[in-house]
């Protein structure tokens, strides 16, 4: 049992270290953009947007939080809630 | 008698919103609800580094829902809602704030927003900081002589607060990935002054008795949320979301959403969409309580009960040109359709009971369900 313990307790330091140590060499060298500016011609089509029409993604947002007890981290700000 | 809407947020920094004005039409129908009206938005550049937004929204409500048939008389009521917000460009960060207000009769609100919008690591990260803070003052009409107005001894306030962290990562350079954090925090009247528990009442020809809900003074709440958008080889988009919520009410639900757009040669643009809603119960929600002040909290809103929900929603938006307009560089025309089913775990129609009481008795009512038709058509123009 205090074997299996100590083993883990090694792990845990060695996933720490290593990660310390990839912190640290991100740290000094900048990390380099894997996509490349003149890649991103499929991410800039209209398509890819992220909200591609504000003024109906904010009405249907609205008319999901009125129904549901959950809300929130959709990428709006929201406010006070009558719902009466 | 609908809540404050919302005002978007940049999703990525270092790119002001387009110039573009959206003129919107909106119907909601089911459960007999009706809610319909305009949403207009504008926004506009100002320079290279300003942008300004503006939004006018309004519901006009007929109502005779299931808790207005119970416990309340049908109402028709408008809300109107008006915003306006500002970006700032700075470099690779963009500032954002704004303010909105909503006034119907019986329930104002005022909230104010700011964020802040990094971009970093060669933009394929943005991380996004945002806040907002909303003060409502919560009203209760009441019908003298025939003609509604605020019951002059019922005035209740209610803050809100709302912390966010979103993080939005290009992955390669065919798919997008998000990642959002909300905690909000609420305080002061949260329920509704209409709605009302029932309790079992041998005494009562029914079988139960009404009274006024009880709900804490405070809510916190945590929502996690992560999505993947992805360009398919034949030029479509695929978006998958989840969002995990849990609050200090015990509700904890989860939501799924798969959406799909397909472009039609140079002038449509289709949309498809489905959503995966579910929920369980508030830990002082009830629908029938087995007799009066049962505990300290008690509550029979529906939006606390256990219950989910899929929704299915269409979209088709055509691209047109105006030849005499040339400031106007493009336009399109959008028709939207969602179909929402709630079906309720715990929540029973108690109208059955009310109205036939020989019938069928109190806690023994059919589970109630919801569906609902929502309706968009609007028109857009980037000038």
């Amino acid at each position: 049992m205090r074997t299996s313990v100590f083993r883990w307790l090694t792990r845990l330091r060695t996933a720490i270290l290593a990660a310390a140590l990839l912190t640290s060499a991100c740290a000094c060298s900048p990390i380099q953009p894997w996509v490349k500016p003149y890649e991103r011609e499929h991410l800039a089509d209209l398509i890819m947007g992220l909200d591609r029409n504000p003024v109906s993604s904010t009405y249907l947002d609205h008319v999901f939080e009125t129904r549901e007890g959950a809300r929130g981290a959709t990428g709006a700000v929201g406010g006070g809630c009558g719902c009466n | 008698m609908a809540a404050l809407c919302l005002a978007a947020v940049p999703a990525l920094a270092g790119v002001l919103p387009e110039d573009r004005v959206d003129a919107l039409y909106h119907r909601y129908q089911g459960g007999g609800i009706t809610v319909q009206g305009p949403s207009i938005l504008v926004q506009k550049r100002i320079g290279d580094h300003f942008a300004v937004n503006a939004n006018y929204y309004q519901d006009m409500i007929s109502s005779a829902s299931i808790d207005v048939l119970l416990s309340a008389s049908p109402y028709k009521e408008t809300r109107t809602q008006k915003s306006v917000g500002a970006q700032y460009l700075h470099g690779k960060t963009t500032y954002s704030a704004g303010f909105i207000n909503s006034v119907e009769p019986d329930y104002k609100a005022n909230t104010a927003y700011y964020s802040v919008s990094q971009d970093m690591f060669g933009d394929l990260t943005t991380v996004t900081l945002s806040y907002s803070r909303g003060w409502d003052q919560i009203y209760r009409d009441i019908k003298s002589n025939g003609v509604l107005s605020n019951d002059p001894t019922f005035h209740q306030r209610a803050d809100h607060r709302v912390y966010g962290l979103s993080i939005s990562q290009i992955l390669t350079r065919n798919l997008v990935g998000t990642l959002n954090y909300q905690f909000s925090s609420d305080q002061g009247y949260l329920a509704s002054p209409y709605r009302e528990i029932r309790y079992i009442d041998p005494n009562n020809p029914v079988g139960y008795t009404l009274a006024p809900q009880i709900y804490p003074g405070t809510r916190t709440m945590d929502a996690f949320s992560g999505s993947l958008k992805y360009y398919l080889p034949y030029r479509a988009a695929l978006t998958g979301q989840y969002r995990f919520f849990t609050d200090s009410w015990g509700i904890v639900a989860h939501t799924l959403k798969l959406d799909y757009v397909q472009p039609l040669r140079h002038h449509w643009t289709l949309d498809g969409s489905i959503r995966y809603y579910r929920q369980g119960a508030a830990s002082f929600y009830s629908d029938l309580f087995p007799y009066a002040n049962y505990s300290n909290y008690m509550a029979r809103d529906r939006e606390l009960a256990a219950f989910h929900s899929i929704t299915f929603g269409l979209e088709a938006s055509y691209a047109f040109s105006i030849p005499r307009l040339t400031w106007i560089q493009k336009s399109t025309a959008t028709l939207s359709f969602d179909r929402m089913m709630i079906t309720y775990l715990d929540y029973r129609d108690a109208l059955y009971s009310k109205f036939d009481p020989g019938a069928i008795k109190a806690g023994a009512e059919p589970i109630y369900s919801l569906d609902a038709n929502v309706y968009q058509a609007y028109v857009s123009l980037w000038f």
